[in-house]
């Protein structure tokens, strides 16, 4: 077989079996004996709460790790993976839950990473380079443009040069770890007709992702782990949002029940104006004491970033703000806190946690005012944190000071989430808080909001997905083309209505 | 390969593997050179390495909070100099108080350059050493400095005497290691420092101000290693422009030896003094065995490489998984 047509399998075949595969962790068994077949040309989901095993099943299968027992076969030949680089050169590529792109670099340099076309001077042929980029984005169909550095690049588009990659490399099996965690439904719409393209070029699929509609939407068939063990595959076609739910959980979910319609008091944060530099300006917004504020907007509208001048993250050269009626001028995140407003970041992994620290010690990090005693940390107290958010928010970690590295994405999440409930702050900026999180912790996750305002938070979120915004607002707004285009009550808000705010010009 | 070969059945981290190889090595040269272990030989080398040591308790905060000093070899040398000349001048108290003064002036000014300025550790700390290797030269005129009568002063107390038989030295570096231990573990100041070293800007959005942090390692940085320059000048009654030259590698190479990572974020204040001690007595053994002084350099160099080797591969391990 040419190194080139490693994409070409006929649908229906099988593409890869996995074979009583188990993986062991300190402490943890990640995979009990898992066999499951992927074939040719299907999308095939992995369903499973965080920490079922998902994530660590894929890393198996795309060479990050080595199974402690049993054997995957690929394409009909049994193969016994030693590096992600391996498994790539055989047409496996794992399209990470992090992205794991060299921000310094153009997207046409990292489409091409590892196999840059050179010219006969032995230079980099940036020309063969960028025309052979533009030709992967319109397979692709994706709005990238090749000279851009990728860091610098909202999070949806890195993950599009990430899958752009796989298109360049014509790998035959792609795995995609919750691909659309941080898309807008549009993005995500784009998203799908390139796996359904991929799908029709004979590419077997593996999609994991918490987004259950979205799994009846794109997949042919659904696997469900739980606690690192295979439950069994549905035929997505024959089945439902719960059956999928129940074999996850092992037990049928409630439906979400409206909330009660609450009752806002004092203002608690007051914005006359604030203008976002390249991204907002002017806008005028206020929040009050037990009322939940929606914001949405396209990934890229500057929502995260308006909520970092808030935060005094990022200057702004034009703000006026009043706290509690009194005007505050907040230049630093110190100051924030000091205040009692917390923000829950978009991007867990750079700006929420310190990896190599425990969870306890990411939770107190905001609020060590709050466990010291004359400079001293008190362990016992942030045991006590530690443990009381451990329980209110399901978090399955390994103790306190075990590191929050290994942690599954939803669990590092909720550490993240704990991290600033433990300062209990006046004002929860929540940027994305149920991204990477299963259903039923984000079921838990909305619950506790909806607690946290009825309680007398104010809180602000921040939101590409429409049914959380929907679900959650006592008042949403919507930001779009640097301008609030939408202040929307509880009562007017509708799929529409949202909709209508990002589509007025 | 064969590192894969020799770490995979003991389950070695890399860092443990150069660890069991200095080990080898030490216990290599005890085999050659017994009179090493004598009781007299030790309690030589520790209050010999008890200056370096008291430097690393300064690098380790440094260190941790994801950064570097350089500057701490001149510093030595010109905080020495200066000690040493004004104690036959305004005597002993003055003197120690200009020498602490200038380490602490030394560390703001570090501080501010790299905290405030957010110029590159490296760069910022390699010009000062080079500043401050000029200055002690135009201060001492390039002449050494010496106390005229070293038997008749209480300064010769600090490096010289002994409380229950243990050096004055070697007591003053214990007292460090357990305050700066404490300081370090137990309360939130310390805590930052591990915070901004392992993930700076989480830290910030945190609420933590890492600029006051960092500038306050600098501080202790150039702090204890006046601090060392005392017990310096009082051991040896005298000074050169040179007495601290290559101090500031070979330190801190005895701190990532006990396990500070250059990125940041990992180390203990004990770690670094017993690394600087492992490399004092591999030191010592080469002497003994007739092997000149100045190998230690190329020791340094060694265990450089190899830590600096060791923390980059487990490093690219760990996020590879
Ligand atoms: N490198 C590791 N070392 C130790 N434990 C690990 C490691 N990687 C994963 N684990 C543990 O294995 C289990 C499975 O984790 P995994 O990341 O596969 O879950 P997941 O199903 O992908 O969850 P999520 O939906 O939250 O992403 C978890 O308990 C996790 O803590
Ligand atoms: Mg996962």
């Amino acid at each position: 077989m040419k190194a080139n047509d490693k994409s070409s399998q006929r649908a229906g075949e099988i593409s890869l079996s996995v074979n009583g595969i188990s993986k062991r962790f300190p402490g943890v068994l990640a995979l009990d004996k898992v066999s499951v077949d992927v074939h040719a040309g299907e999308v095939h989901a992995i369903c499973g709460e965080n920490g079922a095993g998902k994530s660590t099943l894929m890393k198996v299968i795309a060479g990050n790790y080595r199974a402690d027992e049993g054997d995957l076969v690929f394409r009909g030949v049994k193969i016994d993976l030693r590096s992600p680089l391996q498994a790539k050169e055989l047409g496996i590529l794992l399209i990470h839950q992090e992205i794991s792109l060299v921000p310094e670099l153009t997207v046409a340099e990292n489409i091409f990473l590892g196999s840059l076309p050179y010219n006969r001077m032995g230079f980099v042929d940036w020309q063969q380079l960028y025309r052979r980029t533009e030709e992967v984005i319109a397979k692709a169909g994706f709005k990238l443009s090749a000279k851009d550095i990728a860091g610098e690049l909202p999070v949806a588009r890195q993950q599009m040069v990430e899958i752009a990659r796989a298109v360049a490399l014509q790998s035959s099996l792609v795995i995609f770890d919750e691909p659309t965690a941080s898309l807008t439904e549009a993005e995500a719409k784009a998203l799908f007709d390139t796996i359904r393209q991929l799908k029709e070029n004979g590419v077997a699929i593996l999609y994991i992702s918490h987004k259950l509609p979205e799994i009846l939407q794109i997949s042919d068939r659904v696997s469900v782990l739980r606690d690192g063990r295979y439950q069994g595959t549905l035929q997505t076609d024959e089945v439902d949002e719960n059956a999928i739910t129940a074999l996850m959980i092992g037990r049928h979910l409630e439906n979400p029940n409206d909330r009660p319609a609450s009752h806002p008091g004092d203002e608690v944060l007051s914005i006359d104006r604030i203008t976002v530099p390249g991204f907002i300006d002017q806008a005028e917004l206020s929040v009050h004491a037990g009322e939940i504020l929606g914001m949405y907007g396209l990934v890229g509208a500057g929502r995260s970033e308006l909520a970092e001048v808030i935060f005094g993250l990022r200057d702004s050269p034009d703000v006026s703000m009043r706290w509690h009626g009194k005007p505050v001028k907040i230049s630093s995140p110190s100051d924030a806190v000091r205040l009692g407003i917390g923000l829950v970041p978009e991007d867990r992994k750079d700006h929420g946690l310190i990896l190599d620290m425990g969870g306890a010690t990411n939770m107190t990090l905001p609020a060590l005012r709050a466990v010291q005693h004359f400079g001293f940390i008190s362990r016992d107290k942030e045991v006590r944190i530690f443990e009381d958010y451990r329980e209110k928010l399901q978090i399955a970690a390994r103790g306190p000071f075990a590191s929050v590295r290994t942690l599954s994405g939803g669990n590092q999440q909720k550490i993240v989430l704990g991290k600033w409930l433990s300062t209990h702050p006046d004002l929860l900026i929540l940027d994305e808080p149920t991204r990477g999180v299963d259903v039923g912790a984000k079921a838990e996750i909305h619950r506790l909001i909806s607690e946290l305002a009825k309680a007398g938070m104010a809180i602000i979120v921040i939101s590409s997905e429409m049914p959380e915004i929907l679900l959650l607002s006592d008042r949403a707004i919507v930001i779009h083309n640097g301008r609030v285009t939408r202040e929307l009550p509880r009562a007017q808000l509708s799929e529409q209505t949202l909709v209508e705010g990002i589509t007025s010009t | 390969m064969l590192l894969q070969i020799i770490r995979k059945p003991f389950h070695l981290s890399y860092y443990q593997l150069v660890i069991a190889f200095f080990g080898l090595a030490l216990i290599g040269i005890l085999f050659v050179a017994p009179t090493m272990l004598s009781p007299d030989n030790i309690k030589l080398v520790l209050r010999q390495g008890s200056i370096p040591a008291l430097m690393a308790i300064g690098v380790t905060f440094v260190v941790i909070s994801g950064r570097l000093d350089l500057s701490i070899g001149s510093l030595l040398s010109l905080c020495a100099i200066l000690i040493v000349d004004l104690h036959d001048k305004v005597g002993p108290v003055i003197a120690i108080g200009a020498g602490l003064g200038i380490g602490l002036l030394v560390g703001c000014v570090n501080g501010f350059l790299v905290a405030v300025l957010r110029l590159n550790p490296l760069i910022a700390t390699l010009g000062m050493l080079s500043l401050l290797q000029g200055i002690s030269l135009i201060y001492s005129d390039g002449r050494n400095a010496l106390i005229m009568d070293p038997e008749n002063t209480w300064f010769s107390f600090i490096g010289r005497s002994y409380i229950a038989g243990i050096p004055v030295p070697i007591i003053i570096l214990i007292i460090a290691t357990i305050g700066f231990s404490i300081l370090l573990r137990y309360t939130t100041f310390g805590r930052k420092i591990y915070a901004i070293g392992g993930n700076e800007a989480a830290s910030r959005y945190s609420g933590i101000n890492a600029k006051r942090i960092v500038f306050s390692c600098y501080v202790i940085s150039g702090l204890m290693t006046a601090v060392a320059a005392v017990v310096f000048s009082s051991r040896v009654m005298g000074a050169q422009n040179n007495s601290g030259s290559g101090l500031e590698l070979y330190v801190l190479s005895g701190v990532i030896l006990g396990g500070a990572s250059l990125f940041g974020g990992s180390g203990t204040i004990l770690l670094s003094v017993v690394g600087v001690m492992i490399l004092e007595f591999i030191q010592n053994g080469l002497l003994i065995v007739g092997l000149p002084y100045y190998t230690q350099w190329i020791l340094t160099w060694i265990v450089i490489i190899a830590i600096v080797w060791s923390d980059l591969a487990s490093k690219r391990y760990r996020e590879h998984q």
